[in-house]
């Protein structure tokens, strides 16, 4: 079921991209857009940065850091830690459980750690 | 589904809560049609993945620099919505649509909450993705992420190997 679950969400995002679209670029914060364009990521079409996130980046160190590391990290986190944004912040939050909210400080802790100290470096590879 | 007459013979809650699977699926046995409405639900889920820009690589970067409200206010009113459901469900007694009681189960505290937590943040942080999102990210034509998400199903194995050697 959780299968039939995950290839729904698939499902949605085809839908909502090629039916739903939003024709504008995404509008993105000045000052990020700004540091983006300092590491040459000024096309901002995609949800998803496509002059990061490409088949070819695959074999350079940063793609490869980027969409292969990256990914290794949210499933063996997420494994470890017994859930994720969804299972730990929302329903364990809603059900006012503390080892969910203890779980999402770690998760917001560990994000602004590498969106601020370690991605800065990441990206200039 | 074969996953039912698998997981009805272990009720080990605490350890398969610990296996990040689900502790309270349903029962019944059903027939093939009876999981469509789990991919209505999922479709649903990816269009609102998509419009309200939760798998943006962007939004997530701005939540994480304070750059904007956005996350914040998906996160915070998603919270509201399940105290409110989680409320209504308990105070009516709302069973599923199959009839069966929802059962809520209390989460034990472990190190994997903090070590998993603060892993799963740095790659939450690079990907722009928690696992749900993936999904959707490769639906919305970034195939490139299909290797992203071997990577961390990858990640969920070795974790499967190492985890007597980890501290919980």
């Amino acid at each position: 079921m959780e299968f039939i679950f995950v290839l729904g969400i698939f499902f949605g995002g085809l839908i909502a991209a090629n039916f739903l679209a939003n024709p504008n670029p995404i509008a993105i914060n000045l000052k990020l857009a700004h540091e983006l364009a300092g590491y040459g990521i000024t096309d901002h079409s995609g949800l998803v940065p496509n002059q990061l996130f490409n088949w070819p980046a695959l074999l350079t160190v940063k793609g490869f850091t980027m969409i292969a590391a990256g990914g290794f990290l949210v499933g063996f986190g997420t494994r470890y830690a017994g859930g994720c944004t969804s299972g730990h912040s929302i329903m364990g939050l809603s059900t006012l459980q503390w080892p969910s909210l203890i779980a999402t400080c770690c998760f917001m802790a560990g994000g602004f750690i590498m969106a601020n100290l370690i991605l800065p470096f990441i990206l200039s590879l | 589904m074969p996953m039912q007459t698998v997981t009805d013979n272990n009720t080990d809650y605490e350890v398969r809560s610990l296996d990040s699977i689900c502790v309270n699926n349903s029962h019944l046995q059903t027939r093939w049609y009876h999981h469509i409405k789990y991919l209505v639900v999922g479709i649903l889920f990816g269009i609102i993945f998509v419009k309200a820009e939760i798998i943006s690589w962007y939004r997530i970067q701005e939540m994480f620099r304070l750059q904007s409200f956005h996350m914040y206010g998906v996160i915070g009113s998603a919270v509201v919505v399940g105290i409110i459901s989680v409320w209504l469900i308990k105070k009516f007694n709302i069973k599923t649509i199959g009839g069966e009681e929802i059962e809520f189960h209390p989460r034990q505290f472990n190190k994997g909450q903090i070590y998993g937590g603060l892993l799963f943040g740095l790659g939450w942080a690079i990907t722009g993705a928690c696992p749900g999102p993936l999904y959707a990210q490769i639906g919305t034509g970034a195939t490139v992420i299909i290797v992203t998400l071997f990577s961390a199903i990858a990640g969920t194995w070795v974790y499967g190997f190492i985890r007597e050697k980890l501290p919980h």
